[in-house]
């Protein structure tokens, strides 16, 4: 049977595909076949979405969806990845918790006290450089302490810093947490005892100060101040008194700070850290004597 | 070829090829959205999670205002680097009452989705105000104006009835004493009216000036950030 070919339909030329046989103001359009190999391609798409679908979750229920035969779960795996981790770090963690914390170093134990000291550096990243800052160096205008240098509030051994940090100071969440709390002499010495004893400190720090008011200003500081700062101004730890005579100013060193602090008292706040000290630490007993060990080498350890 | 001839109909008549689309498109949509607000698979109820009190939800349109959202993320993933750092992984119903939810979706700063709780209300107040003060290499803009601009919280009900608009269960009660609610938890031994209607409301003076300022509302609102549900006693369904 023979068919004529309707014009439009005709070949442009010998060896031209066909054509679609749509035609709009006499433009044609071949009808070329797609290559074989994109054509496959796409079905085999097609029958991978069917499979995915009957291997992971997928198809909606009525109350709920297909779980997917392979029983994958997001939630699953990040417990699982948590917990693998958790177990390999398990046996070096129960070991920071049984030796004793001066064994941490590096010469009796090397391999722990790496995993102590980076660990711990991990953990201040998250946990303690937003107040003493990433570097350690803490921020003076708000008080937060320097880790780096060898002057210490309440002592720079291991064991004072893993106290420190289990309970935190001043804070009310740790009943053991270090207490003390300087005296705002705002309204009870005059305003030239104030200016005298600002200069006698100055004078103590081997500062520049006004050497009449200064020494005016040795007798308030024995009166007043020397019960916790000591009669030199060396400071007691035991009461986390700074040391005044040193060039270490945990709020400044300048009068108008030192004036401040005179007048209206300081009051840093540190939380506890150790899960067992508190409900609200967050850190585990290895953890906190990783932190210990970190601190402890940043270069002021006792 | 009956069949591609009457598709021909649909090729040439753009109205009925519309309408055609969007039957097709409207098909696909039902299958793959709607089932997402009936499984319950996809939806899963978590206890303590609770609408923001008036002065969290004052501080919640600030960090909109400010397009905090730009840089920060309030979405923890379900990967163990990120849990290690900024704990729990965040759960849908985390943010059930946001409205629009501040996930983000770029981390200039740090995920903020459990920020509530991990640094002290001074430290904000110091961060805010001048953020390279605490954080030396942060390149977060300063909002020292916070403190200095008063809330006037008359309109803060009208918000609430907002949001209860959209789905936020507020009661007729929370919405009476939004006036009030809003003040008492910005001040120090406010009232535990607050603290009964919201559950788990921090209540105090958050920035030391006794005047409820946006530095106030900011700060009673990233105390509270990831802190409703207690984690101790949330048990995952790995089917979620």
């Amino acid at each position: 049977m023979t068919e004529e070919k309707h014009p439009e339909e005709q070949k442009l030329q010998e060896g031209d595909p066909d054509t679609t046989g749509h035609s709009w103001d006499g433009i044609k359009e071949f009808n070329n076949p797609l290559p074989r190999w994109w054509l496959w391609t796409f079905y085999a798409t097609i029958v991978w979405a069917l499979i995915y679908t009957v291997l992971y979750p997928a198809w909606p229920l009525v109350s709920t969806s297909t779980a997917g035969i392979l029983g994958y779960s997001t939630r699953g795996e990040v417990a699982e990845d948590i917990s693998s981790f958790e177990a390999m770090n398990a046996p070096v963690r129960a070991e920071i918790e049984e030796v004793e914390l001066a064994a941490i170093n590096p010469d009796d134990n090397p391999d722990l006290y790496n995993y102590a000291q980076q660990g711990g550096e991990a953990l201040f990243m998250t946990w303690c450089s937003q107040c003493h800052g990433s570097g350690a160096a803490g921020v003076q205008a708000s008080g937060y302490p320097n880790l780096l240098d060898d002057d210490w509030l309440w002592g720079g051994s291991l064991d004072e810093i893993h106290y420190t940090i289990s309970h935190g100071i001043r804070n009310e969440d740790d009943l053991d947490a270090r207490y003390s709390e300087m005296t705002a002499f705002d309204e009870i010495l005059t305003d030239e005892e104030i200016d005298s004893v600002v200069q006698y400190v100055r004078s103590i720090s081997d500062q520049e100060h006004d050497s009449t008011l200064a020494s005016a200003g040795e007798e308030v500081f024995l009166n007043n101040c020397a019960s916790c700062h000591m009669d030199d101004g060396t400071g007691d730890r035991f009461l986390g008194a700074p040391n005044l005579t040193d060039a270490i100013w945990l709020y400044g060193g300048d009068v108008a700070s030192i004036e401040e602090t005179v007048r209206y008292s300081r009051f840093g706040v540190m939380p506890p850290w150790s899960a067992e000290a508190s409900d609200a630490g967050r850190l585990s007993e290895a953890e906190v004597r990783s932190l210990a060990v970190y601190v402890h080498s940043l270069g002021g350890g006792e | 070829m009956a069949a591609l001839d009457g598709h021909k109909k649909i090729e040439k008549n753009a109205t009925l090829l519309l309408a055609l689309s969007f039957a097709v498109v409207t098909v696909g949509g039902v299958v793959e959205i709607a089932p997402l607000f009936y499984l319950d698979n996809t939806i899963e109820e978590v206890e303590g999670v609770r609408p923001y009190s008036p002065l969290e939800l004052a501080g919640r349109e600030i960090y909109v205002r400010e397009g905090c959202y730009v840089c920060h993320s309030q979405m923890i993933r379900p990967m163990r680097d990120e849990v290690e750092r900024y704990g729990h992984y965040s759960l849908a119903a985390e943010s059930m009452y946001d409205h629009p939810f501040q996930w983000g979706s770029k981390r200039t700063g740090p995920d903020l989705a459990r920020v509530g709780g991990r640094y002290s209300d001074e430290w904000h107040v110091d961060h805010l105000t001048d953020p390279q003060s605490v954080v030396p290499e942060s390149v977060m803009p300063a909002y020292g104006y916070f403190s200095d601009r008063v809330i006037d919280p008359e309109h803060i009900g009208d918000l609430m009835s907002t949001h209860r608009l959209v789905g936020v269960p507020y009661t007729d009660e929370m919405i009476e004493q939004a006036q009030y609610d809003f003040v008492q938890q910005a001040t120090d031994f406010g009232d535990d009216a607050v603290a009964e209607r919201y559950p788990g409301a921090q209540i105090r003076d958050f920035d030391g000036n006794p005047a409820v300022t946006e530095m106030d509302a900011m700060i009673a609102y990233l105390q509270m950030l990831g802190t409703l549900v207690d984690f101790s006693t949330f048990t995952p369904d790995e089917s979620r």
